[in-house]
């Protein structure tokens, strides 16, 4: 466990290593400067100069890129070309909206997607079966930022429950914060749970044509003991496999749900610093989504030990 | 049990309904919708309007200030006089007013403010107009005396724009994040990517007469999102709305008023006039007369925005129509270009930045341009792309931008700017434009420095972006125009 343990902190400094590097050379090759964007077409080139050399964007690349690993190594991030404010302070907030939203989505999306699928597999091929396939179908079907759009126009637009964008800030207290998380928690966990349901279905009904299954009916156990307590540990492998999956996109499809709901979250962020060429702050924030990601992985790894201890011997 | 459904689900709509911002008691505060985040809150420091669309005479002032109708009137200068030879001004400035963090406004801000601005490493994007004032006296706390090197007859509109605003020397640094002015509104909180708040300063000169007492700047890209936003009662505003696809819904809707004005948005087709064959000027009127500024307007821009003939508007002083010397003529178009030997068909690109106004205008040139034989491809690029190559590299044929600067004719005395125009005798109209102290013999200059651009198609001249503004009815006092990009929100009111 402990050798299982090192290689994967091993695997996971060495893929932030290997993130920083892509990440610094693709913002590299990015055409375009800050100090352009931040000064327009109408700026003198001379102001244009003054600027860049204030935000040190005109210093040698490698002078750059040590600069910024030294950076995040001794817990400075850097300051915002286009806020002028620490990197910090803007990653902060940003965080405290996406990640209680995409775990809002991944709760709604588990809940949603683990009791649909074991409903469908225990209602094989009769009608609940076929309901729940048919919607998960057309749910995979659904675009996020569509379903987010759909939901505005009813739940904001049509009957004004909920508001249809923006985000007051958890300073603005819970329940007005939480209820500007709503929607876009259920546009992302509806597309999400509609694939987990159907994951979990095909996972169920695998595990119940095994041998040991049809052994533990055959001793007497009737098929809801038997589910809970041989089928759903098996199935969960796949499930787990989805499930961390699901949890890395979902960070990402965040910046696409940010983006419909004018939410003030890390893609957001990360969005409009492209655009602004702010460089400091999309390097910083990719850094932290590739760590989230890796970290995700990591406990997903982790998980599978825990669901089947075999694992952990097996030479990789 | 689908009616049981129906009538739980009605009760929790009735009962949600007076969270959701649908009330009627809040008449002192207004969200008002803006498409961009700007960068920073200093606008002598950074370029974006969407930081003058917050700060501008709401948290800072300037000595004059543009008025709606884009007429220059008295704000901390209470008055001036201007020396015969234009180049002394001399500025009697409001006694009695504070900065919103107490300190006293003098003279010794101006000059602060203005040395400020001409620095070395200052990044004001009109540092020209400030680098060019030789010295600045201050006699009194109250007057402050400006000695240009040159004359500037666009002097007293640049002091009035948001890179004039004066600024407290102690708080000048921490302007960009903490802004501290003299205005009615002080700097309230930023949500960084979602709003930013304003409240009303009771230190003001005349804070009787502010009705609002906190409005709120909700930055929404998304265009579905600011319809949804105004629909659903989130944002009481949208000066500058973006989603004009949706206009009609608003138009036809009695909860809503649509007003439709313009600002100094010159729309136009810029030509590389270095590259060939575009340095021949046969062939650039052939692209201005293959044109049909009408189809645009109503393709790109919803039938809203006046055309224009040169880089000019109808609000500015001493415009003239030129929309006539470059009428829509596919013919002429085709028999110019043939005059000027081109081989058809000529292939070019038309680089599109991401505005509504240059990607759907672009589809209808390209196709304009393929009825002479022009096959134009088109190139999709984001802001900063377009910034870099077009702007920055000179390195495209045709592209699609508005100018929203205002009164900005001399940009086409510069060679060096980005469309390449280089012609002497433009340069000269334009020093005469500039240094011309008599107000109808400079008109004249103006005159002939719009028709000289238009002659020689330095670029398709398309027309003026309009501004739409939708509001709850019931909300008084928003410009109908952008003579420059500000919300005057003293003025602004619940009826």
């Amino acid at each position: 466990m402990g050798r299982f343990l090192l290689q994967r902190l091993a695997g996971f400094v060495a893929t932030l290593v290997a993130a920083s590097v892509v990440v610094f050379l693709v913002l590299e090759v990015l055409p375009g400067d800050a100090a352009q964007v931040m000064l327009g077409p109408e700026a003198p080139a001379e102001t244009v100069r003054a600027l860049a050399h204030k935000l040190g964007v005109d210093r040698p690349p490698l002078a750059r890129y040590l600069g910024w690993v030294e950076g995040m190594a001794t817990g400075d991030l850097g300051t915002s070309y286009a806020y002028d404010t620490p990197v910090g302070e803007l990653v902060a907030p940003s965080l405290a909206l996406t990640l209680p939203l995409a775990a809002l989505a991944m709760t709604l999306n588990t809940v949603l997607g683990l009791t649909l699928g074991l409903y469908a597999a225990s209602r094989h091929n009769r009608l609940g079966d076929i309901v729940v396939m048919s919607l998960s179908q057309i749910g995979i079907a659904l675009p996020t930022f569509w379903v987010g759009i759909l939901l505005i126009l009813l739940f904001a637009v049509a009957l004004g429950w909920l508001p249809a964008g923006g985000f007051p800030g958890w300073s603005a207290g819970f329940w007005p914060a939480l209820r500007a998380l709503i929607l876009p928690a259920v546009a992302l966990a509806l597309v999400q749970g509609a694939i987990l349901a159907r994951v979990t279905r095909a996972a169920v009904l695998d595990v119940m044509r095994e041998d040991f299954v049809r052994t533990a009916l055959a001793k007497g156990l009737s098929p809801g003991a038997a589910l809970r307590r041989h089928v759903l540990r098996n199935a969960m492998i796949p499930i787990v496999t989805v499930l961390g999956l699901q949890l890395s996109s979902l960070l990402v499809l965040t910046i696409v749900v940010e983006n419909v709901f004018s939410l003030p979250g890390l893609g957001h962020l990360i969005l409009n610093a492209i655009a602004n060429r702010d460089i400091v702050v999309v390097r910083d924030a990719v850094m932290l989504l590739a760590a989230m990601v890796v970290v995700v992985n990591f406990v997903v790894d982790l998980l599978y030990v825990a669901i089947d201890p075999r694992l952990s011997l097996r030479e990789p | 049990m689908p009616r049981t459904c129906y009538a739980i689900a009605a009760a929790i709509a009735i009962a949600l309904l007076p969270a959701s911002g649908h009330g009627e008691e809040k008449k002192d505060t207004l969200v008002l919708g803006m498409i961009l985040e700007p960068p920073g809150l200093d606008p002598t420091a950074g370029a974006a309007a969407a930081i003058g669309e917050v700060t501008h005479y709401n948290i800072f002032e300037g000595l004059t200030k543009i008025t709606a109708d884009g007429t220059v009137a008295p704000l901390l200068a209470e008055s001036w006089s201007v020396s015969p030879d234009q180049k002394t001004y001399t500025f009697r400035l409001r006694g009695g007013i504070r900065f919103q963090n107490d300190e006293p406004f003098t003279a010794a801000d101006v000059k602060f403010s203005f040395e400020r601005d001409a620095a070395e490493s200052s990044t004001n994007k009109e540092k020209a107009v400030y680098a060019d004032i030789a010295a600045i006296e201050t006699p009194d706390p109250l007057t402050v005396v400006l000695r240009l090197k040159q004359v500037n007859a666009n002097f007293l509109f640049n002091l009035g724009e948001n890179t004039g605003v004066i600024l407290e020397p102690k708080s000048a640094a921490s302007d960009a994040t903490h802004p501290v002015g003299t205005g009615p509104f002080t700097f309230d909180n930023w949500v960084k990517g979602a709003s930013i708040t304003l409240a009303k300063w009771p230190g003001y000169r005349d804070a009787a007469a502010i009705k609002l007492d906190r409005v709120t700047f909700r930055i929404v890209n998304d265009p579905a999102a600011q319809v949804a936003g105004l629909l659903a009662g989130d944002i009481d505003a949208f000066p500058r709305f973006g989603a004009l696809d949706s206009l009609k819904q608003f138009q036809g809707d009695a909860r809503f008023t649509v007003t439709v004005g313009s600002t100094e948005g010159k729309t136009i087709l810029a030509i590389n006039n270095k590259r060939k064959p575009f340095d021949d000027v046969r062939v650039r009127r052939a692209i201005a007369a293959a044109i049909d500024r009408k189809a645009i307007i109503d393709g790109a821009s919803n039938g809203m925005g006046v055309p224009i003939g040169s880089h000019y508007t109808p609000n500015d002083p001493f415009y003239i129509d030129l929309t006539g010397r470059s009428p829509y003529d596919p013919a002429k178009a085709k028999a110019l270009l043939k005059e000027a030997g081109v081989s058809l068909p000529l292939k070019v690109t038309l680089t599109l930045p991401p505005p509504p106004y240059a990607r759907q205008g672009g589809q209808i040139i390209a196709a304009e341009l393929a009825e002479i034989g022009i096959d134009a491809r088109i190139e999709m690029v984001e802001w900063a792309q377009w910034l870099d190559g077009v702007y920055k590299h000179k390195n495209y044929d045709l592209t699609i931008i508005s100018h929203v600067e205002p009164r900005d004719l001399a940009i086409y005395a510069n060679p060096d700017y980005y469309f390449q125009y280089d012609s002497k005798e433009f340069r000269d109209i334009m020093e005469k434009v500039n240094t011309t102290a008599d107000a109808s013999e400079r008109g004249r200059w103006l005159e002939a420095a719009q028709r000289g651009i238009a002659e020689d198609a330095v670029n398709a001249f398309l027309y003026v972006l309009p501004q739409v503004t939708v509001a709850k009815k019931g909300v008084r006092g928003l410009w109908r125009n952008s003579p420059i990009f500000a919300n005057d929100l003293a003025a602004v009111s619940w009826q």
